[in-house]
């Protein structure tokens, strides 16, 4: 296992512990442990598959089901664009095309190359009187223009740059 | 503590909210926190520690100040929010901003002054003051929803001050199972999810089975795109859910509850495990429950992001920490579910339901809605409308009362407001289907929508123009459940992704007639072979857009030509030679020289070379360009 991993190891068996090795707690385990890594490496999905006692592909299996778990690092902020019936015919294709070019993405190039974006697509947020929305991180943003996302995208670029200057 | 006395932490409750002048509700749903309404929030308590004005900041037990400051759960009118109501008077502010603050302290916390430039206004009625008077509000019957957007959803005793937890009290202590199942079914109350099976029916099959063990599991799962009832009731109201869960429980002999909330949901997660940390707290969730000898726990599941776990066999296979594949039936979760126990599935609307009916009386709940259908019923009203946001209304409304009055009507992608005259309405997901006009005046109900193709599913109503393309709406719905397909059944996954290529063969302009005999021929197959609901009525957007626009679809594949220009690949572009200054902008700005000219001569488009991409219709400063 690598240095990286090994650091929150302490972290893992906790987590374990606390749902006393039950693998009908492995969602809840597997949420946990997300939050730890921010994704689920595989190292740590063996680990896990051991102290369970089910095999690590039913871990795995899992792991690549919901949609909520990620097997690779993601980038620091995490875009999400609601693409429910509701942002759908409000034009919500064209907010995705103009994330997807102001961070050089592709449908399957889904992180910026700075690390610093995400670009992920929802089916609803539930938000739908606000169409069409887009969340950073924690934050919801309503009636989402394609020159909006360009401004929130760049103030967040800013807030990094002075973050490292300091 | 045991035995609780309900009625003694309400009186201390009002007492002391009585003690207040005025109070404020800042709406702190999803839709206002978006627009900042939080911030509102925080502005009155800074202005108030400034300026010296007495506001206190929910009810602790310290008394007096003038004004009580509270944030609710979502007040359904999302898109004029932020919104910020003063009571008693029930003065109704709309799309506040931080500056506002300070007036509204001034003058109406002050003085009782109504800000004129802060109501709602209407071209009928003009300026509007108070929220009854709002058509969007007037014309609801607001009963489930009824507190949500009124109270502070994370404050158990203003629950309890409203009769909260008064039934559970009573069906924990005074009613045996039998009676609350008998009393439920006489209410008429059907499931609220989208099959509308009779609910105290369902309990009664559970009740009856014997077991040391029994669930009751809440689906908060709410996935469909363009619904989000379930999300502000769980927000707004959780301990409505705790306590129809706590008499759903009395009603089968369970002791025990799960609650699975989607994981987009992070506001209502945490706003449930409050209320169920505050309802153990008081003794109404634990041991002994109300004094008594019975149990009842409660935990709050968070889902991982899989549509297909608002299935009933799938969403039991994940609190199991399984991949959420449904399984056939029968056995029936009421019979053999979470971990082999009866279980009993219900959604948030049924339960928080269900101490509003028992409040009320199951007479006057019945006597609600339409015959076969009775009560009231949450949609959320999304698309082109003027009024988006949250309704309840009895079954049995029209169509026209929604859209026309409720919704403030249709607005077209150039904003004019034409009414009522809408394209078509979709209902009920991707498991649903489209309202035309003809539908206009039927009355909705579970039975009517069946009948017609449609169904009431969660209850999402997204209202569509006539800008928008029937062909491209049904394959949005066909990418949807083709994403959301798990995989278990052959037809589903495989099927919806022929569909969806045939889709795109129409839209892109490749298909021919029989495109269409393969389509229905495909889709009846889905829909045989699929073991759950997502399959079975997956291919249903597609079949009604088809039976009710085939006239567009044809268009497309015999034409090649989308009557709404939406179809990119379908569109072609010409240059109005009236309209164009002959700048050249446009044959620069072309990506692959299919625009040729001269100053002189004008432009023109070679159609063969043109890839459809819009560059010269962008760039064109004169708007010479136009889809033919």
């Amino acid at each position: 296992m690598t240095n990286v991993l090994s650091k929150q190891f302490d972290q893992v068996c906790e987590i374990l512990n606390k749902y006393e090795n039950n693998h009908y707690k492995l969602i809840p385990i597997l949420q946990e442990i997300q939050e730890v890594y921010e994704y689920l490496p595989e190292e740590i999905m063996t680990y896990i598959s051991t102290a369970l006692g089910i095999s690590p592909s039913q871990i795995y299996g899992v792991a690549t089901f919901y949609s909520h778990f990620t097997l690779e690092p993601k980038g620091k902020h995490i875009v999400k664009v609601c693409d429910g019936t509701a942002c759908h015919v409000k034009k919500s294709g064209k907010i995705l095309e103009q994330i997807k070019k102001e961070l050089n993405l592709t449908d399957k190039k889904t992180t910026s190359d700075d690390r610093l974006f995400t670009l992920e697509t929802v089916a609803c947020l539930g938000a739908c009187g606000l169409a069409p929305v887009m969340v950073i991180d924690e934050t919801v943003y309503g009636s989402v223009t394609p020159e909006k996302v360009t401004q929130l995208l760049n103030e967040i670029r800013e807030q990094e740059k002075g973050a490292n200057h300091e | 503590m045991n035995n609780v006395d309900l009625n003694t932490i309400a009186n201390n409750y009002t007492e002391r909210a009585n003690t207040f002048k005025r109070s404020v509700v800042v709406c702190a749903g999803t839709g206002c926190i978006a627009n900042g309404s939080m911030n509102i929030y925080h502005q009155f308590i800074r202005l108030s520690e400034e300026k010296g004005y007495k506001i206190t900041v929910a009810l602790k037990k310290e008394e007096g100040g003038d004004t009580l400051l509270k944030h609710s759960g979502c007040q359904g009118f999302c898109q004029m929010g932020p919104l910020v109501t003063i009571n008693p008077e029930g003065i109704f502010y709309t799309h506040v901003k931080v500056d506002d603050v300070e007036e509204i302290i001034e003058k109406t916390l002050k003085n009782g002054e109504i800000i004129d430039r802060l109501l709602f206004e209407n071209q009928e009625k003009g300026k509007i003051a108070h929220q009854k008077d709002i058509p969007f509000y007037a014309k609801q019957q607001r009963t489930t929803l009824k507190l949500c957007g009124m109270m502070d959803a994370e404050d158990i005793e203003e629950y309890i001050a409203h009769d909260g937890y008064k039934m559970a009290q009573k069906a924990v202590t005074q009613m045996n199972s039998e009676q609350i199942c008998d009393e439920i079914t006489r209410s008429g109350l059907r499931g609220r999810g989208g099959g509308g099976f009779p609910t105290g029916f369902k309990w009664s099959l559970a009740r009856k089975q014997e077991s040391e063990k029994k669930f009751i599991i809440c689906n908060g799962d709410e996935g469909d795109p363009g619904a989000f009832m379930d999300r502000c009731l769980m927000e707004g109201n959780p301990h409505s859910v705790l306590e129809g869960m706590l008499i759903a429980g009395m009603a089968i002999g369970a002791d025990e509850g799960y609650i699975y909330v989607r994981t987009e949901y992070p506001l209502a997660v945490k706003r449930l495990r409050k209320a169920v940390a505050d309802a153990n707290r008081l003794g109404f969730l634990g041991e002994h429950i109300f004094g008594s000898e019975k149990s009842f726990q409660i935990n709050v599941f968070e889902g991982a992001g899989a549509f297909v776990c608002g299935e009933e066999t799938a969403l039991i296979a994940s609190i199991e920490g399984k991949r959420g594949m449904p399984m056939p039936k029968p056995p029936f979760p009421a019979q053999k579910g979470l971990y082999g126990k009866p279980t009993i599935i219900n959604n948030v609307e049924t339960l928080s339901s269900v101490p509003v009916i028992l409040n009320m009386g199951t007479a006057q709940y019945a006597s609600l809605g339409t015959k076969k259908s009775s009560g009231t019923k949450t949609f959320a009203l999304t698309g082109h409308v003027a009024n988006t946001g949250l309704i309840e209304v009895p079954f049995g409304t029209t169509l026209r009362q929604i859209i026309g009055e409720i919704g403030g009507g249709v607005i077209n992608d150039d904003g004019t407001n034409v009414g009522t005259d809408f394209k078509a309405v979709q209902i009920g997901g991707p498991s649903g289907g489209c309202l035309t006009k003809e539908h206009m005046d039927m009355p909705l109900d579970y039975d009517n929508l069946l009948e017609v193709g449609a169904m009431v599913g969660s209850g999402g109503l997204v209202v569509m123009n006539h800008q928008t393309c029937m062909v491209q709406i049904a394959r949005f719905f066909m990418q949807f459940t083709q994403n959301e397909s798990c995989g278990k059944c052959t037809v589903c996954r495989e099927g919806t992704k022929q569909l969806l290529y045939l889709m795109d063969d129409i839209i892109e302009g490749r298909a021919t007639l029989e495109t269409l005999d393969l389509i229905e021929e495909l889709a009846q197959t889905v829909k045989i072979g699929s073991l759950c609901g997502l399959g079975k009525t997956a291919p249903n957007p597609v079949l009604s857009t088809l039976e009710h626009f085939r006239d567009e679809y044809l268009e497309h594949i015999v034409n090649k030509r989308c009557p709404t220009g939406q179809c990119t690949a379908l569109r072609s572009y010409e240059i109005d030679q009236s309209l164009c200054k002959k700048c050249s902008l446009c044959m620069r700005k072309c990506p692959v020289g299919a625009i040729s000219g001269s100053r002189e001569t004008g432009y023109v488009i070679d159609k063969n070379k043109c890839i459809k991409c819009g560059a010269c219709m962008e760039a064109c400063k004169f708007n010479a360009i136009k889809i033919a």
